[in-house]
């Protein structure tokens, strides 16, 4: 029953650095692909599986060349094959799906074009075949107007459609093996969602293999019949789905699983302590062996090799996996500190309408559904001090905007920021008073983009002690050293720039920046989305320790739901700029009660492969919100009638104490969504 | 679409008019004016006079830039004290000249600067490469006199096989004028096309590293159709801005090669006068000079519009 | 306590330097720009001390030995006036670096600031400023000089600026695309909500992210910048005879070239190898700087 299609022995690939060594990406992967099955890589920035996905293919990319091993495909070695020969394979017998579609369909051709040229170079289809089978090709990824969408141009469409026709292109040479290197990554959590579907569909029927490489578990969980989990260049655990993720047995997998955090659970994931090793930090025992709980002598004097164990397929490469199998998954959570009631407010939101339109930048040609008039309307939101509110929406839904609002960098139309117990604050930063700017402060989610390249880290966290407190000399010193302490680094930081240190680090650094100045709340926009996984567990344990610490509180934007559940303590949805839904967390996450939040909800996904995400409402962008009635009306799956579309909805209280905006008595909704 | 044309054609005419203001504010700021610039020592008295009433000086400066644009426009462009002769005739024979030298350099020049920009791309780094680069890298940076020098060093007196200086009037026929642009148009073609095939290069190196490229390769899509197909479009795009500019300064900036050469060109001409202190003709020469830069450049950007399909739909700047 | 004080400023002076050696360093591990460096500190030692090490008068004339070829006593023989080749080629660098050393700063000190101005500002100021700049750069820069020159006179104060002015525009285009690159970045929005005064921004954040990509085009404007000022002064009109020019060299020997080499060989090698070698130490430094310069036209 099980055909091996492709099989990778001992491949080692890697460059050689500047000064003549030879360092290794991927260390002696060893590992095949059976007919019919998708496999999953899961690793996480730096485990070398994107290198390993190209490989498949027999590509490296520049600079990058095979040090040993090999990598065959119906019985030739693709590494050693001349590039002739492999072009009769590229395209037709294995295709790739890139992660940014957008940069990797070609801007001077039209996209009909583009999937006929897979066409014309496998198949030998006549023009008018061609045509029908492109036809055919665009409706299975359920592109709208096939014939419309093949004279577009690339950049005449939005991100998830784009990045359906890179499936259709991969498609068309009716490939064994479709290799896909993370292509959800930036789509929204509904398009998602139905992408997965789409992949899902496409292998049953086609009993394609697929490689799907991500950091994302719950992507890889929803489609995936095996899993391999990558570390440092090497296959760490290789074995079933369902085994992999519910009880992985090694130290890493399980590790990564922990620091996960998922909508089932509430509370912060435990993170794991240290980094990866470098590509040229070689040991001779397990590349894991620092970040371990369970290693022992025998793990830094030797490394363990990747074997199976008693009769199941799987394979590890761990001395000590037997003693994972007693450890259960979830066991380290730390729960949130119950809120006192009485607290005093911060911030309030009175009635902000804000409008603005976003001015795309020419070279950066995402879609040009960016482009578009943002709206925010009608939110009203109290903020008490020492709690955690999470804005969560997809893309359009304003939660951006509001936090600049907040944070007085873009104007607002109507309403009242009231701060403390002052007065409306301004909405420019130049007309609000030093006590005003040193209270709120803001984290950005690119910890690239936000620290000044050309400043060391000291100067980085002098700005605002500088600003706000006048200090100078030694106080300023052994203050940015205290700061640095809280964020758990050491004082070795001090004189570093930013290019020498690691994302997870760089963040840091931008959180002590912020609570430099002891505000009493700090903005946080998508402060862990561009992190990985892992370090995103520990960047979310810092804030909350700070905040138990000092009592700040967090204003946390995110469209990552399970985050947000991880770390707040009341959330508010929004959508297309007006507010759908808000409560505490609990009682919104265990009973969304607005249809939008249900759908939100029903589409994220989580590293189990048996909770299929429900697709209740269509992928369709919407560019601007409607006129009148509910701004949900486009895409509900639960609209009634007339109302919907010409009256704004009124708020309702649930039980639970979730405020919703909806025509459909409250408690029919809960009753139908039960 | 048509608004973008537009609205380019505006930004062009907008440019001129500057342009003329410069001109002429510049040359009126400078000490003294045209008559005592031309007349030197000479300019008192009689003569003074009657060369300000002939050139219309007497006039505030306002109604002089006016009657000179209006006159401009209408092909008249005052008078030459040197020549004692419209401008008009002096210049249109001379810009027959130069056009002579730019066409043939620009035939020559701009397809072998694509040529060996994309070979150099291609074989980047290996010797084809590293030949032709390092050629490129001296032409480029040897002054043009310089290399026109040694052109006529080397090709004129040592080996003999061309004349060296051009000594033919202004107004020989076009025929008479072709063997001696032989030597002209290599020491121009020289600097010209290295200039060209470096930024060829680099933006096809930009190209081919693109994650398009990347794709085209994975769908197996053969080295050479993905040449043709992917990469030369996109890598020679901005070649068009490229190839604008390097016109507009061949007529121009080739000031020096015409006056080692001694070819009577336009370059010549704005020596010339300048030597000759005859300043209504230095105006004209501005004048022409900057609208033919400002008429290349507009050019240039419309043809990228119409041929880059991003810039056709996406109409917001900044 | 006095240790570790002593001790941590130890380790802030050395990574001040450090940057700067840093990029010395990667400058000089590439062979062009060690080939370009070293070609540019020769030329300008040489510039400096030649008054004192050369063997003749630069002036002096001497009609008994005109276009003697090179021998023992004249290394590179004599002129058309009987003056040392030797002597002039060594001298005739000195006005050239001069002058185009402190337009290339008048250069770089007006571009950077308009440049930075503009990409601040933005909206209709910027768009007015960028387009009276379009125009000037209509206008061929030769026409521009010599026009200044031959009514205003050659002496080294008009030069200085009126170069420093001319190819200032160049610099300005690349300040203000650097300054429109970073003003885009994040962190110059976190200063903003800081709260942060404007200049305090521009000159903290701002500046040192532009600075490099400024200094790499001076550098470059710098050559052409020498190679203006030998034009001019190839055409008659920069310096002034007697005063030894490499490009006024070139002129006076050119009609001589047939049965003299030498007086033109010469300033036209130690022009070029100039030239040269600041153009690859430009390479080198931008590559050192990792700054990509898509290059545009002459001037």
């Amino acid at each position: 029953m099980k055909e091996i299609i492709q099989s990778i022995k001992n491949l080692s690939i890697g460059f050689k650095s500047q000064d003549g060594r030879e360092i290794s990406i991927l260390k002696n992967i060893s590992t095949s692909i059976n007919r019919g099955e998708t496999v999953g890589i899961v690793g996480e920035s730096g485990s070398g599986k994107s290198t390993l996905a190209l490989a498949m293919m027999g590509f490296a990319k520049q600079g990058l060349y095979p040090i040993s091993g090999e990598c065959v495909y119906k019985s030739k070695n693709l590494l050693d094959l001349s590039d002739r020969e492999l072009e009769k394979i590229r395209g037709k017998q294995i295709a790739m799906i890139p992660q940014n579609a957008g940069q990797s369909l070609t801007p001077n051709l039209k996209i009909g074009y583009q999937v006929e040229e897979t066409l014309k170079l496998h198949t030998n289809f006549s023009s008018k075949e061609r045509s029908i089978k492109i036809t055919e090709l665009l409706n299975k990824v359920r592109l709208p107007s096939p014939n419309v969408m093949a004279q577009r141009y690339p950049h005449e469409l939005s991100g998830g459609q784009q990045q359906r026709v890179a499936i259709a292109m991969a498609l068309a040479g009716s490939p064994d093996l479709l290799l896909l290197d993370e292509p959800t990554t930036g789509l929204d959590v509904t398009t998602q969602a139905h992408v997965l579907q789409l992949l899902n569909e496409i292998a049953k029927d086609t009993k394609t293999s697929m490689v799907y490489v991500s950091h994302d578990l719950g992507a890889i969980a929803q489609v995936s019949n095996r899993v391999i989990v990558m570390y440092a260049g090497e296959i760490v655990l290789d074995g079933d789905v369902r085994q992999v993720l519910r009880s992985p047995l090694h130290p890493y997998a399980h590790g990564l699983l922990n620091s996960i955090p998922k909508l089932s659970l509430p509370g912060l994931p435990a993170a794991m302590p240290g980094t990866p090793p470098q590509p040229d930090e070689n040991s001779n025992g397990c590349s894991f062996y620092e970040r371990c709980e369970l290693a022992i002598e025998k793990c830094i004097s030797s490394k363990p090799e990747l074997k199976s164990f008693s009769n199941s397929q799987t394979k590890v490469r761990c001395f000590r996996h037997d003693k994972l199998s007693e450890k259960e998954l979830n066991k380290n959570i730390d729960s949130i500190l119950p809120q006192k009631s009485k607290a005093k407010r911060v911030l309030n939101l009175e009635n902000i309408s804000i409008t603005y339109s976003r001015q795309s930048i020419l070279d950066q040609i995402l879609n040009r559904f960016s482009n578009k008039n943002i709206t925010v309307k009608d939110i009203d939101i109290d903020i008490k001090k020492g709690e955690t509110i999470a804005l969560v929406g997809e893309s359009g839904s304003g939660k951006s905007t509001i936090l600049k609002s907040i944070a007085g960098l873009l104007s607002i139309k109507e309403g009242n920021i009231i701060f403390k117990d002052d007065i409306s604050l301004s909405s420019d930063v130049r007309h609000r008073t030093k006590a005003q700017l040193r209270g709120i402060q803001l984290i950005f989610q690119n910890p690239d983009e936000s620290l000044n390249p050309s400043h060391t880290v000291e100067e980085i966290l002098s700005q605002p002690l500088k600003l706000y407190f006048g200090l100078s000399g030694i106080k300023l010193k052994n203050n940015i050293i205290d700061l640095l302490k809280k964020v758990r680094l050491s004082e070795k930081y001090l004189y570093r720039y930013p290019r020498q240190l690691s994302g997870g680090e760089k963040q840091r650094i931008a959180v002590a920046r912020a609570f430099a100045a002891k505000p009493d709340l700090i903005l946080c926009d998508e402060v862990t989305s561009a992190l990985d996984v892992s370090v995103q567990a520990a960047v979310l344990k810092l804030l909350q320790d700070l905040k138990n610490e000092l009592g700040t509180t967090y204003i946390f934007v995110s469209h990552d739901l399970a985050v947000v559940r991880a770390i707040s303590d009341r959330v508010a949805v929004l959508y297309q700029g007006r507010l759908c839904e808000i409560g505490s967390s609990s009682a919104v996450y265990k009973y969304p009660s607005h249809p939008y939040t249900e759908v939100l909800l029903g589409a994220v996904l989580e590293p189990d492969p048996d909770l299929k995400p429900k697709l209740a409402a269509e992928d369709i962008v919407e560019e601007k919100p409607p006129e009148n009635g509910c701004c949900f009306q486009g895409r509900c799956p639960r609209v009634i009638d007339e109302k919907c579309f010409k009256e704004t909805p009124p708020w309702q209280i649930s039980e639970n104490g979730n405020a919703i905006r909806c025509h459909i008595n409250i408690k029919d909704l809960l009753k139908n969504q039960s | 679409m048509f608004l973008l044309i537009l609205k380019r054609l505006g930004l062009g005419l907008i440019t001129i008019l500057l342009v003329s203001i410069i001109i002429f504010t510049g040359v009126e700021i400078l000490p003294g004016d045209a008559c005592t610039a031309f007349l030197e020592r000479e300019a008192k008295g009689e003569l003074l006079q009657i060369c300000r009433e002939k050139l219309g000086l007497n006039v505030p400066a306002i109604e002089r830039y006016l009657t000179w644009s209006y006159n401009a426009l209408n092909g008249d462009l005052g008078f030459s004290l040197s020549g004692q002769k419209p401008i008009s005739e002096i210049i249109s024979v001379r810009i027959r000249n130069s056009l002579v030298l730019a066409f043939t350099a620009i035939i020559i020049g701009i397809p072998l600067a694509i040529i060996l920009g994309i070979i150099t791309a291609l074989w980047r780094d290996k010797l084809p490469d590293i030949l032709i680069s390092t050629i490129a890298i001296f032409s480029m940076t040897i002054p043009e006199f310089i290399s026109a020098t040694i052109l006529i060093l080397v090709v004129a007196i040592w080996l003999n096989w061309l004349p060296g200086i051009v000594i033919v009037s202004s107004n020989t026929t076009i025929l008479e004028l072709l063997p001696n642009i032989i030597l002209p148009v290599i020491a121009i073609a020289m600097v010209m096309t290295a200039h060209m095939l470096r930024m060829v290069r680099s933006n096809i190196i930009q190209v081919m590293s693109s994650d398009y490229v990347q794709m085209a390769i994975l769908k197996g899509v053969p080295y050479w159709k993905m040449i043709f197909i992917h990469v030369l479009p996109n890598g020679l795009l901005p070649a068009i801005n490229i190839i604008a500019l390097t016109i507009a300064w061949l007529l121009g900036g080739v000031v020096v090669t015409e006056v080692v050469f001694n070819y009577p060109g336009l370059g010549r001409l704005v020596i010339e006068s300048i030597s000759d202190r005859d300043l209504p003709v230095v105006q004209a020469l501005a004048l022409i000079l900057a609208l033919i830069y400002v008429g290349v450049n507009l050019t240039a950007d419309l043809l990228t519009l119409l041929v880059n399909p991003r810039l056709r739909t996406l109409q917001i700047r900044k | 306590m006095k240790n570790t004080e002593f001790e941590i400023t130890e380790e802030k002076q050395i990574s001040t330097l450090e940057r700067v050696s840093e990029v010395l360093i990667a400058i000089f591990s590439r062979p062009s720009g060690m080939i370009g460096f070293s070609i540019v500190i020769l030329h300008i030692i040489i510039a400096i001390i030649s008054p004192l090490i050369v063997p003749y008068d630069y002036k002096e004339i001497n009609s008994l030995i005109m276009l003697k070829p090179p021998n023992e006593t004249f290394f590179f023989g004599t002129d058309q006036l009987g003056r040392d080749v030797f002597t002039r080629t060594l001298m005739g660098g000195r006005i050239a670096l001069f002058v185009t050393f402190f337009a290339t700063i008048i250069a770089i000190a007006w571009g950077g600031f308009v440049g930075i101005f503009c990409g601040l500002v933005g909206g209709k100021i910027d768009d007015i400023v960028m387009r009276i700049i379009d125009a000037f750069l209509a206008i061929p820069w030769i026409l521009a000089m010599l026009l200044i020159v031959v009514i205003l006179g050659t002496s080294t104060q008009v030069l200085i600026p009126a170069l420093g002015f001319f190819y200032g525009k160049g610099i300005v285009r690349v300040a203000r695309a650097a300054t429109h690159d970073v003003i885009a970045r994040d962190f110059i929005m976190a200063a903003k909500a800081r709260g942060h005064g404007n200049f305090s921004i521009i000159w903290n954040e701002l500046l040192p992210n532009v600075r490099d990509a400024i200094m790499v085009e001076g550098a470059m404007r710098w050559s052409w910048m020498l190679l203006a000022f030998s034009s001019l002064s190839f055409l008659g009109f920069g310096v002034s005879p007697p005063t030894p020019d490499w490009g006024l060299m070139i002129s006076e020997g050119r009609g001589l070239m047939s049965f003299a080499y030498w007086p033109v060989i010469a300033p036209i090698v130690a022009l070029s190898s100039l030239i040269i070698g600041i153009n690859l130490s430009a390479d080198a430094f931008a590559k050192a700087l990792g700054i990509d310069r898509t290059q545009k036209a002459p001037v």
